[in-house]
């Protein structure tokens, strides 16, 4: 009865799990037209991914990085913030973190790693703050510039990597392998970094729940005219905000380079930041929501190559899932997320 | 011939409250039915069912003898129904001639005459007297303003019904009396009249029945001719209310809030205070008198860090208080009721119990350190809320599933529950029952008592009249009196708000 707003109600589940069922739906009559078999071709997706411990850790070293770039969204999105920008931050995160993976030699692995995460995290939250400031003190949108500077980071990663950061003697566009010390480990046959990843989206909900600048991002981003009032600097807000959720997306960078990749790629992270958008919508922007969603759609990321070589049906599938699930959470959520936000959809009166 | 509105046996169930139990009414041609009730009784609940938009759980609506069927808006509509919303329906970035045109629009070819279209609404706020810019955005207007945009909204078209929820709690003396002739003109020429108000004087006025609810049932029916204010407010209530105000003379102390030669721009970028010097001693009520628009939001937001003061000093104590910056000014020892409840004083999607801490959540003993201290939000809630007569099942509820009254309530008992330095209070019984209004009257004596200083803003004169010990009256962005309560001639006043000279 404590509370109420913060309780687990089952109604507030039912429009994702209901659009997983209907993208899921839709997509198998789309393969039986294409004349293949869609039970043969989920069951293939899901044994692969779920039915081993092999293809669960696999599942979950997909699932890492989503659960932070979901994590980086839904932190945006409390504080009535729409971070188009996970993926650049990302990338800068990933870079940066690649950079510091390589280019460190001699140290241990447990100064070595930190420093590497840090470089990624620092990186993904600069990205952030100056969508951030631009909002708060230029009033420009986040969704323009977070977009924006997507464009900018791309376009940067290449160059960089083509003209400075490149492998010595190499004629592909990807960075020196970085060094062992650097290499996260597994745990128990999981990759580390998934455990990093739930224990920060734990972190964040326990934060978000319990303390005072939790209360802070939540109140501005309900009603940002009240939040002045009450003498919380809606700037400032902002602005950490995106620090933060650039921050989170950076450190999802840093893991899968660190956890996965061992080097920055420009090919390697495509789409990861967007997928964090559906992530967290499915997830209803609930730091622990977020965490089904993102093992659901790493499990259908890992499963899809074994999908394709015995169902006979293309990885594509996996994107056409995520397209048409993006599609059926959001139209519900977004309308109501707006709503909120800014109370704005009529004018305020004297009451209900 | 049928009755224009037919209720029968509505009921209707929120979780934990029974908002109508069993209401039945009718509603004649050329009949003014006022609903009388506390904040919560369901009042809005019932108007908002006949106009579709609640969804009954028993009971029957009927329109000119035809059932209406929930959702059916656009067919309640059609069948001549108009209805002002205590909760305003207005797009907040269209125009105000866009809002009310809006459904409705004069077109040229394919396109919105916008010529015509501002014209149509310069008559009619004419015809009304319910003054509008036709051209000014909604989301900066007032809430003075807007009530006036809704409201000509509503009488764009011809109506056979009209629907009032509580129009003129925002609306200034003059055009609240311009708006009950238009109500008599209007039951005269055979439309019937549901209107729903906190002011008694208003059901005296215009009223040919009144039906009062309280927890959701029918009390009973009543007339102005059978009954008087206060039996009215007795038969609302279920006890007597006293409408008069019961006070001690201050005693005022050292000055508590000084204001020194302030000067303020409003949203137009216009100077709209233009020189302000006030004193308000601690143990001391001073009320400023004016009619709206003259300077008092700006003057008020200006106090509470809330707009740039162009010039001038506010101190407290002595020290002096930072500009633009609510928090400082807080800190300070100023506390504010907001006039803009909806906007600055809630977060709807927020517990009562959040909102009840709204200004106060990152200190001892809601929060200790970073972390916040939940059980002491909830236990604060819960006392507050039995203290203040917040109706409403429990704390934790969202505070948009207030009764308007109710949630004026909420910001109130915030500002009050804490320990008073300075309160700067602006409009603060607006859409309050008349029992609410006696006890949040005798918070503010009491707060008086304790030391406090209260600035208290109010577009009701006879509530500024009764509770203040001196009055200001301000009119074209400046002070031009302030003279003791005790010998305060209501006409002399009345003269100076209106830019006479005496
Ligand atoms: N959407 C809702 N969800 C839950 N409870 C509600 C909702 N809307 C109204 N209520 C409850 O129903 C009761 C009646 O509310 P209503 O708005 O009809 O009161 P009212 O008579 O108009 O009061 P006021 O004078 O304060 O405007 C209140 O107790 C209110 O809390
Ligand atoms: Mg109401």
């Amino acid at each position: 009865m404590k509370q109420t707003k913060k309780s687990f109600d089952v109604g507030n589940w039912l429009i994702p799990a209901i659009a997983v069922i209907i993208a899921m739906a839709i997509a198998g009559v789309m393969m039986k037209l294409q004349g293949a078999d869609p039970v043969g071709a989920y069951k293939t997706l899901f044994t692969t991914s779920f039915g081993s411990a092999k293809g669960f850790s696999a599942t979950l070293g997909k699932a890492t990085p989503l659960v932070l770039v979901g994590l980086a969204v839904t932190i945006g999105l409390r504080a009535g913030l729409f971070n188009i920008g996970a993926q650049g931050q990302l990338i800068s995160g990933a870079l940066g973190t690649a950079w510091a993976g390589y280019t460190f030699t001699g140290l241990p692995s447990y100064i070595h790693l930190p420093i590497a995460i840090a470089f990624g995290m620092f990186f993904g939250a600069f990205v952030g703050f100056i969508a951030g400031a631009l909002k708060a003190y230029r009033g420009v949108h986040e969704v323009i510039t977070t977009i924006m500077l997507n464009s900018i980071i791309m376009g940067l990663s290449d160059y960089l990597v083509v003209y400075h950061f490149r492998e010595p003697g190499q004629l592909l566009t990807r960075t020196s392998e970085i060094q062992k010390s650097a290499r996260l480990p597994f745990l128990f046959g999981l990759p580390f970094g998934f455990f990093i990843a739930i224990a920060l989206a734990v972190l964040a909900w326990w934060v978000m729940a319990n303390t005072t600048s939790g209360f802070r991002f939540e109140t501005v981003g309900r009603n940002k005219f009240a939040a002045w009032y009450a003498g919380i600097s809606v700037k400032r807000t902002l602005v950490t905000a995106m620090i933060i959720s650039g921050g989170i997306a950076g450190l999802g960078g840093a893991i899968e380079t660190l956890g996965v990749t061992y080097r920055f790629e420009p090919a390697f992270n495509a789409g990861l930041g967007f997928d964090g958008i559906t992530i967290a919508l499915l997830g209803r922007a609930h730091p622990l929501g977020i965490i089904p969603g993102a093992i659901l759609i790493g499990g259908m990321r890992a499963g899809a190559s074994n999908m394709q070589f015995v169902a006979g049906v293309a990885t594509e599938l996996v994107d056409l899932l995520m397209a048409l699930i993006l599609f059926f959470v959001t139209a519900p959520l977004v309308t109501r997320f707006f709503k909120n936000s800014t109370s704005k959809s009529v004018t305020g009166g004297w009451g209900n | 011939m049928s009755d224009l509105l037919e209720i029968t046996g509505l009921t209707k169930q929120f979780p934990g409250v029974l908002a109508n139990d069993d209401i039945s009414l009718s509603v004649k041609a050329g009949e003014v039915v006022a609903l009388l009730g506390e904040n919560g009784a369901g009042k809005s609940t019932l108007v908002k069912a006949v106009f579709g938009l609640i969804k009954p759980d028993k009971g029957e609506i009927k329109i000119s003898g035809n059932v209406m069927a929930y959702g059916d808006t656009a067919g309640v509509i059609a069948a001549g129904v108009g209805m002002v919303h205590q909760h305003f329906q207005l797009v907040p970035v269209m125009s105000v001639t866009e809002n009310i045109i809006l459904g409705d629009e004069p077109r040229k070819a394919f396109f919105i005459d916008r010529k015509s279209a501002r014209e149509q609404v310069l008559a009619l706020s004419e015809r009304y007297g319910l003054e509008v810019d036709p051209d000014a955005i909604v989301e900066d207007l007032p809430v003075g303003m807007q009530q006036r945009v809704e409201i000509l909204k509503a009488l764009r078209k011809d109506v056979k019904l009209l629907i009032l929820d509580e129009p003129t709690a925002v609306l200034t003396p003059l055009e609240i009396d311009e708006l009950l002739g238009v109500i008599r003109n209007l039951a005269n020429s055979g439309v019937g009249i549901v209107l729903i108000t906190h002011k008694l004087h208003e059901v005296m006025e215009v009223a040919d029945r009144v039906l009062v609810l309280r927890g959701g049932k029918a009390i009973g029916f009543t007339s102005p001719k059978e009954s008087d204010e206060a039996g009215l407010a007795q038969m609302m209530v279920g006890r007597s209310v006293i409408l008069r105000v019961d006070k001690t003379p201050a005693k005022p102390g050292k000055p508590a809030l000084e204001i020194r030669g302030l000067q303020v721009l409003d949203d137009r970028k216009l100077l709209s205070v233009k020189g302000v010097d006030l004193i308000v001693h601690h143990g001391e009520i001073l009320g400023v008198a004016g009619v709206e628009g003259n300077g008092q939001r700006e003057m008020v937001e200006a106090i509470c860090g809330m707009r740039h003061r162009t010039a001038g000093q506010v101190l407290v104590d002595g020290e002096l208080t930072k500009d633009m910056h609510p928090h400082s000014v807080h800190a300070a020892g100023i506390s504010h009721i907001p006039e803009d409840r909806e906007k600055h004083g809630l977060v709807a999607s927020y517990t009562i119990a959040d909102n009840l801490v709204l200004n106060q959540f990152d200190r001892e003993p809601f929060a200790k350190g970073w972390v916040r201290n939940i059980s002491q939000v909830t236990s604060n809630a819960d006392q507050v809320v039995e203290e203040f007569d917040i109706r409403t099942p429990s704390a934790q509820n969202l505070a948009s599933s207030l009764s308007g009254g109710n949630k004026q309530k909420v910001v109130v008992a915030r500002e009050l529950s804490e320990d008073l330095k300075v309160l700067v209070a602006a409009q603060p019984t607006r859409g309050v029952d008349v029992g609410s209004i006696e006890f949040i009257h005798n918070q503010l004596i009491a707060a008086r008592d304790r030391g406090a200083a209260v600035l208290l803003v109010s577009a009701e004169l006879d509530e500024i009249l009764s509770l203040s010990d001196r009055v200001a009256v301000m009119s074209g962005g400046k002070i031009v009196a302030i003279v003791d309560s005790k010998n305060a001639d209501r006409n002399y006043i009345g003269r100076l708000m209106a830019g006479m000279k005496s």
